[in-house]
């Protein structure tokens, strides 16, 4: 089973890579981009088979390690 | 007092904070092995800059949770005193020592210059030996030292006295201008509610002589050897 981890800061704070890349952007003529943020993606396999174990084992996999909740955001997936 | 100076893979400021503990302060001193929990025998331990398991993550995270930084813990609620320089600092915020988080300096570069400080507490077992208000300068180096702490937390930090450095100009005035990478409040060190975990962005370890141009940071560490 695959878990995949989308990680972006969160709303407010500071994000120097997503406004470089918004300023880059519309330099090529994007002119409609309004905002970019720039996170990170991980992918992580488990052994697990079970999808709410895998579930809740990747709230605390993000809790204590992957995400820091005061400065970022999460989505997850799980991929059977 | 005895001292340990916390060594992970990729800290890179260590022996510098050795030799100033060893042939500076002549105080006893040891290398901390980051896999080592067994501290009890210190009375301090440094958590020194570099780039811990390469800032892989985010800084300091992978090093928050190594069997040295989880005896941090019991170390300091036993009320021994811990401090965190650098990318130290950025450790003890991941391991929830110290309110708040380092993010990317705002302008996106990495900064290394000689920068003037404000001790806007000295009734620390940090600063006791500085004046409140005096104007102190320190080397700083690095990309991850945008200080973020939400507003709520911040009021209490600063009602509580828990802001101990801020950035300033040479005449101690905080302004925008004088901050070097966009931390709230030009925040450059803080400290615990109980006093005894400081962290700090700045590198006192690199002034304490004057054959390296800056002593400043020789302050800090004689205020704390006095506890």
């Amino acid at each position: 089973m695959l878990i995949k981890f989308y990680i972006k800061p969160r709303k407010g704070v500071l994000d120097p890579q997503g406004r470089a890349v918004s300023e880059s952007l519309k330099s090529l003529g994007f002119n409609d981009v309004k905002d970019v943020k720039v996170g990170k993606y991980i992918e992580v396999y488990v052994e697990n088979k079970d999808k709410d174990k895998a579930i809740e084992e990747a709230k605390e996999m993000a809790k204590k390690a992957l995400v820091n909740d005061l400065i970022e955001d999460y989505e997850f997936e799980i991929v059977e | 007092m005895k001292f340990g100076v916390a060594v992970y893979p990729g800290s890179n400021c260590d022996y510098d904070t050795y030799y100033v503990i060893r042939d500076i302060l002549n105080k006893d001193v040891s290398f901390v092995d980051y896999r080592e929990s067994n501290i009890e025998k210190y009375d301090c331990i440094i958590v020194p800059g570099g780039f811990s398991f390469g800032d892989y993550l985010r800084p300091g995270a992978i090093a928050s949770h190594t069997p040295l930084t989880n005896a941090l813990k019991e170390f300091t609620e036993k009320g021994k005193f811990v401090i965190g320089i650098c990318n130290g600092f950025q450790i003890l915020t991941e391991a929830h020592l110290l309110p708040g988080a380092l993010l990317p300096n705002n302008h996106g570069r990495f900064v290394c210059k000689h920068q003037y400080l404000k001790v806007e507490n000295n009734n620390t077992p940090f600063t006791k030996k500085l004046k409140k208000g005096e104007v102190i300068k320190l080397p700083i180096a690095h990309h991850d030292g945008n200080y973020f702490v939400d507003q709520d937390t911040l009021k209490k930090m600063e009602e509580n006295g828990q802001i101990i450095l801020r950035y300033c100009d040479k005449d101690g005035n905080v302004t925008p201008d004088s901050n070097p990478n966009g931390s709230v409040s030009n925040i450059a060190g803080v400290s615990n509610d109980r006093f005894n975990v400081f962290g700090l962005m700045p590198h006192p370890e690199r002034a304490c002589e004057s054959l390296l141009g800056l002593t400043d940071g020789l302050k800090l560490f004689l205020s704390i050897i006095e506890n």
